[in-house]
Order: structure tokens, then sequence, then C-alpha cells
């Protein structure tokens, strides 16, 4: 059987979802099922004083649910400060505070009208600086989330004593995920069973979510994933508050509910990115030989916790970007303010630190008067440095190949030597952003998730794999199926995937950080390996044939099937306490080259042509993993030319698709994606992560394009025509 | 503007105002219908259109993927609603009920439409394809088929709407160049950014249909 790894095995999934028969969430219906919608405040911070219904409307068929019908009014994340259902206070312009369900769609749309917020407003805190300032404290004295120091060497301070210093401040904005599919779950209850179905990317986080709110046990849950049109994220810890609001309205009515997000609805009430501030002060030789840097990162993490801590974590750990520093400070503070709570997007805090760093080093280049490319390569990390929280790199750091590869497809030295090109009101130039991905959880985040997948024999020589990690369109249910058709040794056409539900899958950990491939991949293998050794045993023990022994064991139910549990490298440490350690198991290296064309009227910047270099490890699907990078980095190009949320008073000011501007097919310019493969020893086949690798480097590429094509320097994501205007009037343009 | 050919030689070749390009290439039906009203109301105060009671049912013959339905529907009811709820067609997604994503394209008489901004009475006795239409028996279609080759897609909501814009897009022109293909397809959104591979299905697509 020749392997399926490596090869560009088609989407299994793909004739489902071309013709029409994939079940998303909304194209479910249960028998009496009602449908149900979120009454929400619409100021950023206030006392919730009453809840009025309208006495004059007919409230007949329709179920009210309030704070007082929620067992436990707290939604479980890391800190469970989030009630399910606002009670006293409102933190945020979009805070729940009101379920409503109804059999009719339009007497529900009616009855939303006819709920009355009696609020008491008090003074919002709206930005990072609000916050800091603490006139108004809205978490502890400081409005301080969480913080975290990681030095190296003598720290920050030794910037001073360097040759050349060089400061800046990098910002970006919120990103909103536009998932195609906007969130949505049904909930019921099977006598004292909860059931929901929907969209979402991590089962087991809303299972936890529901057991804590309803007091149940684990087999009194039972959360299944339908087809789920994209996440980017955005599913992860959302989708929990989405399933617990759907389950109280069907507790309360004694009907399936389902609860479908409105496209405005989804784009103001659900997570964001993190806004952020960096600031960076570094210090080199006058060669170009950096030494040291202090970094303070600033995060927004809006109205509640949700996954802030991790978020900045990721962030701080990224700052200093792919880059050797004998030296360093990383400050990293995250701040609660009155917005809808910002959570996980595609490259989880990375996104924000990569910019500034990559910013920053184009600075220093221009301070220097050389070019960043050859700046960045004389001090990237190589085998046997250490990063920032004393991580010795001892295999698997492809991001050299990937420079060269980068540079040689797109031409882009010469392009940089030939200096931009100017044809009439139009100017050219190229940019590049160099970086990397931590891949997996954070330092001993898997040693406490204990991933878990098991592998099926199944009669008829099929195989079949269960497992928590979802598919949202990124390949897990293809992938896998290579993974364990592998180690089985039997063609990929023979293995199933279960649909991830809670009650027949084990919990491999979420669907997020990079993990899907390099951590459950892995133990998707270890089980397939094993089965397959339990089958030459069979053999040999027997004298059968392959086929035999295969039916053997799968009509033997303690022998049919193989659950294995993720054990993190050894060797692998990290201290909690001091910030210090392997921070991850292995990284994703990448460079990226956009070359862009500004309108030197307009300021209209239009991306002509994009090339990724990427070390992934190893291939295991050529066409899903180009797709992730040439997706991924389309939304890069968003976060970094288009996307921008407006908001006034802690509300959101263009919440549709006509007004917050994501890529379309005139934006998407042509890809030219390298896989380089540089092994990861414990990633199946040596595959590392790449589904968030690709959102880090597109805006810094394209900002450095920018720079080229016009000598505007913008620090600030997104770069509209406007920004680049106020540069050009700032600091004269051609 | 109705039928959307105006705009579409509007367009900025270059993509520099990709925007109108999205607004452009597939024609939210209803702001036709709406300048249609407009055109008919006489200058007096008099509505051209008599007001229905909220609720009240209208009998309404849909001709989809070539079985005819009469069904009761409001006037209010959207193309899209009625496709889903009432003739269980679900293959046709909501991603935005404004007309914004793309999600929801139909062909209404063989002309790309987003149903959601369509009321179902416009299309009344006309022939709507859906994406479950494009079916030949239990083989994929030309497009389809492309766009399961050429990995066309990620998560797949928008695939639907993608896979109509392109059978509207190629009914309407057999053999479309990529600027064509890219202009073509910029009225349907894909958040996972699968262009390039949409791209390249549409123009497979051009060759299976020609092969057939």
């Amino acid at each position: 059987m020749a392997p399926s790894i490596g090869t560009s095995v088609p989407r299994v999934d793909g004739p489902a979802k071309v013709c029409g028969s994939a079940r998303y969430v909304d194209d479910l219906v249960l028998p009496g099922m009602l449908h149900g919608a979120t009454v929400r405040s619409d100021v950023p911070r206030g006392r919730l004083l009453g809840v009025d219904l309208d006495p004059a409307f007919d409230w007949t068929g329709i179920t009210v649910v309030t704070a007082d019908d929620v067992p436990v009014n707290a939604v479980p994340l890391i800190e469970s400060d989030q009630p399910v259902l606002a009670r006293d206070e409102i933190r945020h312009a979009y805070e729940p505070v009101a379920l409503l369900a109804c059999e009719d769609r339009l007497r529900l749309a009616q009855a939303l009208r006819h709920v009355t917020l009696r609020v008491e407003p008090l003074p919002p805190v709206l930005t990072i600086d609000d916050a800091l300032a603490a006139r108004e404290a809205i978490r502890g004295a400081d409005n301080v989330i969480k913080r975290y120091r990681i030095t190296k060497g003598r720290g920050g301070a030794a910037v001073e004593g360097c040759e050349v210093v060089v400061r800046g401040v990098y910002e970006t904005g919120w990103q909103e995920h536009v998932y195609i599919e906007p969130n949505g779950m049904i909930g019921w209850w099977d006598g004292d069973t909860a059931r929901v179905e929907g969209s979402l990317q991590c089962p087991y986080y809303v299972q936890k979510g529901i057991k804590g709110v309803f007091g149940l046990p684990d087999d009194g849950v039972d959360v299944t994933q339908a087809v789920t049109g994209g996440g980017f994220g955005g599913k992860e810890e959302y989708p929990t508050l989405v399933a617990l609001h759907a389950l109280l309205l069907a507790k309360k009515s004694g009907r399936p509910v389902k609860l479908v997000y409105g496209r405005q609805e989804d784009v103001e009430a659900s997570t964001k990115r993190h806004p952020s501030r960096v600031e960076i002060a570094s210090g080199c030789d006058r060669d170009g030989t950096l030494r040291a840097v202090s970094i303070r990162v600033l995060f927004d993490g809006g109205a509640y916790v949700t996954l802030t801590p991790v978020v900045l974590s990721r962030g701080a750990l990224h700052a200093c970007g792919a880059y050797r520093w004998e030296d360093v400070t990383v400050e990293a503070v995250a701040v609660a303010t009155n917005t809808p709570p910002n959570g996980a997007f595609r490259g989880f805090g990375a996104p924000q630190t990569i910019w500034a760093i990559e910013r920053h080093l184009d600075r220093v280049a221009r301070t220097l008067g050389t070019d960043p490319v050859a700046l960045k390569r004389k001090n990237l990390l190589r085998l046997g440095d250490t990063t920032a929280t004393g991580q010795t790199l001892k295999e698997s750091v492809g991001v050299e190949e990937c420079v060269e590869k980068a540079m040689a497809a797109s031409g882009y030295v010469e392009k940089r030597e030939r200096g931009p090109v100017v044809t009439g009101r139009t100017a050219r130039g190229v940019g590049a952003a160099i970086f990397l991905h931590g891949a997996g959880f954070t330092g001993s985040g898997e040693k406490y998730l204990k991933g878990k997948v098991a592998v099926d024999l199944l009669p008829g020589g099929r195989a079949r794999v269960r497992t928590g990690s979802t598919d949202i369109g990124q390949g897990t249910e293809t992938v896998f199926r290579q993974i364990a058709a592998d180690g089985l040794g039997i063609g990929v056409e023979n293995v199933d995937f279960a649909v991830p539900s809670t009650a027949n899958v084990p919990d491999s950990g979420p669907t997020v950080a990079s993990r899907t491939v390099m951590v459950v991949g892995s133990i998707v293998d270890a089980a397939a390996k094993e089965l397959r050794a339990r089958l030459e045993a069979e053999e040999k023990a027997r004298g059968a044939t392959r086929s035999a022994a295969w039916e053997r064991l799968a009509a033997d139910p303690a022998r049919a099937t193989s659950l294995v549990q993720y054990e993190p490298p050894p060797g692998v440490v990290w201290d909690d306490a001091t910030y210090s350690g392997d921070a991850y198991p292995a990284y994703g290296w990448a460079c990226d080259v956009a070359e862009v064309e500004v309108d030197l009227d307009t300021f209209e910047t239009k991306v002509t042509g994009f090339w990724a270099a990427v070390d992934v490890g190893r291939v295991i699907n050529p066409t899903l993993c180009a797709g992730q990078v040439e997706g991924g980095t389309l939304q890069a190009i968003g976060w970094a030319l288009t996307e921008k949320l407006v908001t006034k008073d802690g509300k959101i000011l263009n919440p549709r698709m006509t007004n917050y501007i994501v890529p379309t097919s005139l934006d998407a310019p042509p890809f030219t994606t390298t896989l380089v493969e540089a092994a990861y020893s414990r990633g199946p086949g040596g595959a590392k992560g790449v589904g968030e690798l690709p959102m880090d480097g597109g805006a810094p590429a394209v900002a450095a394009a920018i720079e080229h094509a016009t000598g505007l320097v913008l620090d600030r994501v997104p770069m509209l025509p406007e920004d680049l205007f106020e540069a050009s009037v700032k600091g004269g343009a051609r | 503007m109705a039928d959307g050919k105006d705009d579409r030689n509007d367009l900025d070749t270059n993509g520099g105002v990709s925007r109108r390009g999205f607004l452009g290439s597939v024609v939210p039906a209803a702001v036709g219908v709406a300048v249609a009203r407009e055109a008919l109301s006489a200058p007096a105060a008099a509505p051209a259109v008599a007001e229905l009671p909220a609720g009240e049912p209208a009998k309404l013959t849909l001709v989809v993927n070539g079985r005819t339905h009469k069904v009761l529907v409001e006037p209010r009811d959207t193309l899209l609603s009625v496709l889903r709820e009432k003739l269980g067609l679900t293959g046709t997604k909501p991603g935005c009920e404004r007309g914004e994503c793309g999600a929801c394209t139909v062909l209404i008489d063989g002309v790309a439409r987003y149903s959601c901004l369509t009321l179902a009475l416009e299309a009344d006795g006309k022939k709507v394809t859906t994406v479950e239409g494009l079916m030949e028996g239990e083989e994929l279609g030309p497009v389809q088929k492309a766009f399961v080759e050429e990995d066309a897609f990620q998560c797949g909501y928008c695939t639907p709407g993608q896979v109509m814009a392109a059978e509207g897009l190629l009914r309407e022109n057999p053999e479309p160049g990529l600027d064509e293909i890219r202009h073509g397809m910029s009225g349907n959104l894909c958040r996972c950014g699968a262009y390039a591979h949409i791209f390249k299905a549409v123009d497979k697509a051009a060759r299976f249909r020609k092969e057939r």
C-alpha cells in the first residue's frame, strides 16, 4: 500500500459540500422546535435595574428566560467571571440579558421589541489608555486582567548601552472572524440529559460549560458538532454561551430550541481579535547585530476574561520574533474595558506582536541604512540558539530555507535593488516578513490537557478514527484518515471519521493552537500503529491471513480499539512561575514576500503578488496545506488593508459585511506557496502545525511593501487609504 | 441595473474598487424591483401596489430544479426562506440575509441572484435552480465536480452560492478568462480564502461543460 501522507487526497467532505447535502446547524429541524433570540443591553456599562415585558403585548406562546432561570450564572472558563445572563451589572453594549423563544419567527422579532431594559448608565472604560488610567475601576483597582514578564540575560536595561538604539510604537485594531456561517446551536432536553448540536470547534469546551451551569455529570451532557461553516478561533469559546442560552430556553419551554445568530448580532456580540499596542526599544551594533530588546505589550481584553490570559501569553512569547537577542525584557499586560470580550482568533496574540517586531526591525534597518531582510537574516534563530525564554532550539528550524525560497521565488532582492517602480500615479514595491509560530499549547498546557484519540477496527477491513478534534474546513477529517491509513497500512478510503460527539469520541483537547495535526495527529498515528502491531501478532499467533486477523479483532470489543493519550516529549521543561523554559515543543517558520501597487492619488493599496515559504515539518496533504497558508494569508491581508471595526461610545458602527470589508475574489493576489519540510521528530511523519502561522506575516509584509513603494511608514493596522494619506501629509510622500 | 450588465461594465478592471464589483456581479433582485415599483407608481399619492394585510397568504407557483411546486407564502417571505423552510432545500445558505455575502445565490431563469434579497413572489412562475438541481442523477454536475477536484472550498458554507454563481457565469459566458472569472465571482465571499482554487475550478468547469 503506497503511503497516503504527502499526497493530495481529495477532501473527504467535498461531495456533500458541493451538492448541498452537508447539514449545518440551521439546516436541522427537530419536531416541535422553537426559535430563540437574545435580548441585549445597548449601553456599554451600567446597573441593570429591571427587565420589563410590555403588558400590552400578547406573550402567549413566548418563552422568556432571565438571570433568575440560570442555575449557576457563570460561564465556566479560565475565570468564571462572565454571567450567562446579566443580573445586576452591564459590562458591554451587547451583554445578553434575557432570552425569548417562539415557534413563529415573526412574532419572536415583534416580542424582542416589547422588552425594555431599565439600566442606570455608568461611565464606561473604552480603550487601553482609559483602562490604564483607572479613573473608573471595572476590574480590581487597576483594570488589569493579566501580566507576564519574560527576562533573559541582563534584561531590556541593556538596550541603553548599545551602539544603536531604536524605539517605536506599533498598534493593531480589532478583527472580526466573519466566518460565513454565523454562530448557532440547537438545544434540547432528553429527560435530565442536555443535548446540543451546532456550529463549534471544541465539543468538550461546550460540555464543560453545560456541566457547570446546570450541575450535570459527564454523561448528562451530549454535545455534537454539526458541519461547521468556519471558525478561525471565533467558535472556540463563544459557542458555549450560545449552547447555554439554547438549553435554558429549551428547559423552560420543554421544546427543542434553535438559536442562530443574524450576521449583525454575530459581528457585534461575538469575540474578536484583541486590539494591541506594543512599545519596543532595541539595541544593536553598528553592523546590525541585534543585542538587547525591551518590549511592552498591551492588549485590550474587553469586558470579561474569556481566553485573554492565554492570548496574552502567546503574544508575549512571540514578541521577540524569529531572532536572537542576548538581553530581553517583555512586559505584557492585558486590561479590561467595557467592550465585547475579545477572544481566540487564528494566531492568538502572535499576529499583534509579530506585526510589532517586524515593523520595528524594518525601522532599525532604515536607521542603519540596510535592507530589512539582510538585517533579519543576520540575526535569525538557528539550531542551538536560545529563545527569549531560554529554550534551546534542538531540531526542526527551517527558517533559513524559507527565506532563501521566498527570496528566489519572488525576486525580492532584485526588486528592492531596482527600487520602487513608479508608473504614472502608481507606485509598486515589495516587502517581506520573517516569523515563527509555536505549535501546540504553551508551556505545560499539553501536559494538563491529556488529549486522547481512539482508532477502531471495524468489520469488513475498515477502520474508524474517533477524536474530539473537529473539521471546520481546515481538513482534519481528511488528514486524520491519511495518518490512520498509513499507520494501519490500508487505503485511505477504508478509514471512517466519527462525527464528533462527546458521547462517542474521547476528549482530544480543543481544536486550536495549531495542535491538531502535530499533537492529536501524532496519537492518531500511535493508535493506528498499535493496532497494526496487534494485527501482526494475531497473524503470527494464529497463522491467519491479515484479513482474517482483522475480522477477529474487529469482532472482539476488548481488542478492536486502541485508545491513546498524548504524552508531551521528554525533556520539554517549562516553568510557569518564571515564564522560562521550552515554550512550545516545536515552531513553524515562514517568510512572506508581498508586492503591492499603491495609487498615489487615492492611496488605495492593492496586493499584486504574494510569495510564502513555510516550514511545516512534513506536508501531510499538499493541496490542503497550501490552502491553509493561502487562506490564512488572505485574512492577514484583510486585517492589514481593509478590516477596520469602528466604534463610538462602546457601540460598533459597522457591524455588517458591507461596511466591515473582508477580502473578495478581486482582493486575492496570486499566491506562490512553497512548503519546506524541516521534520519534527515527534510529529506524525515529522509534521508541525500550520493553521495559525500564515496569519502572522501578511500584515508586516504588506506594510514593508507599502514603505518600499511610497516611502510611507505605517505603524498601525489596518492601513486604509486615509491612513496613507495622513502619513503622507505628516511625512511627505513622493 | 436589473440585468446587472451596466454595473459589470462599470467595473474597474484593475480591481481598484473591488466592492463595486462585489455589489455588481450578482444582482440583488429586490433592488431592481423597488426601482420598478417606483417607476410604476403614479405621481399621485395612491400606491401602485395594494397593501396586503400582514400574514395574508398568497398562492405561488415555483418551478424549482425542474419540479413545479404550488406553495402558500406571505408577501414578505424571501425566496431563500421559501426554498429552505417550505421546500426543504437547505443547500441554499443564509449568511447575512441582506445581500452581502452571496451564500444564498440561486439561478432565476438562468441568471444568478441573491435569494435573500428576492421576494418569493418575484419568482412566481419562474425557473429557479438551486445547488441540489445541478446534480446529474447521482453524479456531480460539471461545476460541482470541478470544485471538488480543485479543492475550491474549505468550510463549505459559501460553496453552494459559489457553485451557483459559477454556473450563472458560465451560462452567460461559457469561456471566461481569469479576469472575467475574478469579477464574475466577486459577489460571493469566501472567508476561508479559497479564491485561487475557485478560479481554477471555474476554469475547469468551463472545460467540463464544453466536453459534454
